[in-house]
C-alpha cells in the first residue's frame, strides 16, 4: 500500500486541525475556567467572600458539566454550536463543545490549586489593608501559579483526547482522520500512525507544561 | 493606643463542634510606645485577641479602639484603611513564595498605591533596617527562619504603622534567631516609637522585651500590669510564671522563708537582719534571679535554723520596711506549672496547622 505520499499531507492537515481546535479551546477554557475556579474558591464557606447559595449553584453546574460523558455533551450542545458557529461540522464548530467540556474540568483544578495556598498568606495580606480582589490578584493566583500551570497542562491533554472523540461526529482533526481512514477503511497502519502522533503531541505538551511549572516553582 | 473594652468573641457552633467562647469579657489597654505581652496556654484566646486588634476577627460584642479610632464602628473601607497603620507578624511568617524578599516588603506599598520610585527607596531602607540589604533578591525558600521573620518585620513596617502585632512571632524559631528577632523588635520600637502587642507562650520572651503583660486563661484576663509592679506582688499568678518560685525541699529542718527580690527590696537587708542581727543560721536552698524589663528580679528560698520565736516579729518588721518576705511550708505544692515547656500554640479556634511548604504540580490526574 504505497499511498503514503497521498495520505501524509492529509495527516499533516489533520494534525494542524487538532492543534488549532485544542489551541483555541485552551485559550477560551483558561479565560472562562480560571475565573469560575476563583469564584468557586472565594464563595466557599469560610473563604474570602462566602456565598453559600452561589457556591452551591456553581458547584452544581461544574459537577453537571463534569459528570456528562464528553460524547453525550457533544450531541447535547449541538444546537448551541450551531447558534454560535453556524454549523456543527468541522474543527471550528468542535471548539464550542471542547470549551464547554473543559471549563468545568479546569475550574475544579483551579479551585484545588487556590485552596492549597496557605490561609496565613491571605490573612497577612488582609492585615495590610488589602481588598479581596487584591488578595486574589496578588496572592492567590501568583502563589498558585505553578500548580495552575500544571492544571492547564492536564486540561490541554484532556482537550486532545476530547478532540479525538469529536472526530467521531465529523469534528475534524486526528480523531476524524483515524476513524475515516483507519477504522472505516480497515487501515490499522493509519490508526497506529495517528496514535503515535497523538502520543507525541501529548508528550511534548506535558513535558513543556511540567518544565514551565517547575521553573515557576523554583525560580 | 490599643484599647479593648469588654470584648467577647464567640465562634458559633459548627458541625461536630459546639459553640466556642474564645474571649469572655476582655478589657486591656496598651499605652503609646508600650511593649505589651499577652501570655497564656494554648486555647486561652490570646491569638484571637491579637486578631481582634486589626479586626481580622470581629468581636461578638465590645469595642476595639486603636490610636483613637473605634475600629468596631468602622465599615469595611474604614477597617482596611485602619489596618494600614497596624503591622502584623506571624508564627509562620506568611511570606509570599512567588516574590523575593524585596517583593514581599514591596507588597503592602503596592496595595497602598505608593509610586514605583518611592517603593524601591522604601524597600531598600527597610531591608537595611532589618539587616538583610544583601538578601533582597532571595526567595523566602532560600532564607532561614530568622531571616524570614526579619523580612516579615520589614513588610509589617512598610506602611509606617503606629502599632505592631506579633502573633507567636518567635515560636517557630531557634533560640539564637529568637534573640535576634527580639533585639530587632526592641530596636524598631525604640527608633520608630511603635506600640507593640506581643502574643506568646514563651515566658522568656516576655522577660526579655515586655514592659507589661497580661496573663490569659480560658478566654479571660486573669492577671496583668507593668512587669515591675506584677513582680512585686508575691501572690501574682503572672509573676509565678515569669519567675517560678523555687520548689521547697521535701523535708526541711527549721523554718522556710521566701524572699522576693526586686531593685526596691534587695535581699541584702533580709539576710542582714536574719543572720546578722538575730544571729540565726541562714542557708539559701533555692532560688533564681532574672533580669526582667531591664530590672533585677528574683525569688530566694531560705532555710532558717535556730529560731527562738524572734523570726516572725523580725519578718513582720522587714515587711513593714518594704521587704517582700513570707514564711512558707516544706513540700508546699506549687500549683502554677511553668507554661514554657508547652508546644508552640496553634491558632485557636481549632484550625489545622497549615502546610508551610508551597506545593506545586500536584494537580489531580485526569478524572475521566
Amino acid at each position: 500500500m504505497n499511498d503514503w505520499s497521498r495520505i501524509a499531507p492529509q495527516l499533516l492537515d489533520a494534525t494542524g486541525e487538532t492543534l488549532y481546535m485544542v489551541g483555541v479551546a485552551t485559550v477560551l477554557t483558561v479565560l472562562l475556567g480560571v475565573p469560575l475556579g476563583v469564584l468557586l474558591t472565594v464563595t466557599a464557606p469560610g473563604a474570602l467572600a462566602p456565598h453559600p447559595v452561589l457556591n452551591r449553584l456553581l458547584g452544581l453546574v461544574v459537577n453537571l458539566g463534569r459528570s456528562l460523558p464528553f460524547i453525550i455533551l457533544l450531541v447535547l450542545v449541538a444546537p448551541v454550536t450551531r447558534g454560535i458557529v453556524g454549523t456543527t461540522i468541522g474543527s471550528t464548530a468542535t471548539i464550542v463543545p471542547l470549551t464547554i467540556g473543559a471549563v468545568p474540568f479546569l475550574a475544579r483544578l483551579v479551585e484545588t490549586s487556590l485552596r492549597e495556598v496557605a490561609h496565613g498568606k491571605v490573612e497577612a495580606t488582609l492585615a495590610m489593608g488589602a481588598r479581596r480582589r487584591d488578595v486574589v490578584r496578588t496572592v492567590l493566583l501568583p502563589e498558585a501559579l505553578p500548580s495552575l500551570v500544571a492544571g492547564v497542562t492536564v486540561t490541554v491533554v484532556a482537550l486532545i483526547s476530547y478532540s479525538a472523540m469529536a472526530g467521531a461526529i465529523g469534528g475534524g482533526g486526528l480523531g476524524d482522520f483515524a476513524i475515516r481512514y483507519g477504522y472505516q477503511q480497515f487501515r490499522t497502519d493509519i490508526t497506529l500512525v495517528t496514535v503515535v502522533l497523538l502520543l507525541v503531541v501529548v508528550q511534548l505538551l506535558q513535558w513543556a507544561g511540567d518544565r514551565w511549572a517547575r521553573r515557576l516553582a523554583t525560580h | 493606643m490599643i484599647e479593648l473594652s469588654d470584648v467577647r468573641k464567640v465562634f458559633p457552633a459548627r458541625r461536630g463542634a459546639g459553640e466556642v467562647i474564645a474571649l469572655d469579657g476582655v478589657s486591656i489597654s496598651v499605652a503609646r510606645g508600650e511593649f505589651a505581652g499577652v501570655v497564656g496556654p494554648s486555647g486561652s484566646g490570646k491569638s484571637t485577641l491579637a486578631r481582634l486588634v486589626n479586626l481580622l476577627e470581629r468581636p461578638t460584642s465590645g469595642t476595639v479602639t486603636v490610636d483613637g479610632r473605634v475600629l468596631t464602628d468602622l465599615d469595611d473601607t474604614g477597617v482596611r484603611e485602619a489596618r494600614r497603620s497596624i503591622g502584623m507578624i506571624f508564627q509562620h511568617f506568611n511570606l509570599l513564595d512567588s516574590r523575593t524578599a524585596a517583593g514581599n516588603v514591596e507588597h503592602p506599598l503596592e496595595l497602598a498605591g505608593v509610586g514605583r520610585t518611592e517603593r524601591r527607596r522604601r524597600v531598600a531602607d527597610l531591608l537595611d533596617l532589618v539587616g538583610l540589604a544583601d538578601r533582597h533578591a532571595a526567595r523566602p525558600g532560600q532564607l532561614s527562619g530568622g531571616q524570614k521573620q526579619r523580612v516579615a518585620i520589614a513588610r509589617a513596617l512598610a506602611a509606617r504603622p503606629s502599632v505592631l502585632l506579633c502573633d507567636e512571632a518567635t515560636s517557630a524559631l531557634d533560640p539564637a534567631s529568637t534573640a535576634g528577632v527580639l533585639d530587632l523588635l526592641r530596636q524598631v520600637r525604640a527608633e520608630l516609637g511603635l506600640t507593640v502587642l506581643l502574643i506568646t507562650h514563651e515566658m522568656s520572651v516576655v522577660r526579655a522585651v515586655c514592659d507589661s503583660a497580661v496573663l490569659m486563661s480560658a478566654g479571660r484576663v486573669v492577671d496583668g500590669g507593668p512587669l515591675t509592679e506584677v513582680l512585686a506582688r508575691p501572690d501574682s499568678a503572672l509573676a509565678a510564671q515569669l519567675v517560678p518560685a523555687p520548689a521547697a525541699p521535701e523535708t526541711a529542718a527549721g523554718a522556710l522563708v521566701q524572699v522576693t527580690v526586686t531593685d526596691a527590696s534587695p535581699q541584702g537587708v533580709v539576710l542582714q537582719t536574719l543572720a546578722g542581727e538575730l544571729g540565726l543560721s541562714v542557708e539559701v536552698v533555692g532560688g533564681s534571679v532574672e533580669t526582667v524589663a531591664g530590672r533585677r528580679f528574683g525569688r530566694l528560698l531560705l532555710r532558717v535554723e535556730g529560731d527562738d520565736g524572734r523570726l516572725d516579729p523580725a519578718l513582720a518588721r522587714l515587711r513593714n520596711a518594704g521587704a517582700l518576705v513570707e514564711r512558707t511550708v516544706a513540700g508546699d505544692p506549687r500549683p502554677e506549672a511553668a507554661a514554657e515547656d508547652e508546644p508552640p500554640a496553634g491558632q485557636e479556634p481549632p484550625a489545622a496547622e497549615e502546610p508551610i511548604v508551597q506545593r506545586f504540580a500536584d494537580a489531580p490526574d485526569v478524572q475521566r
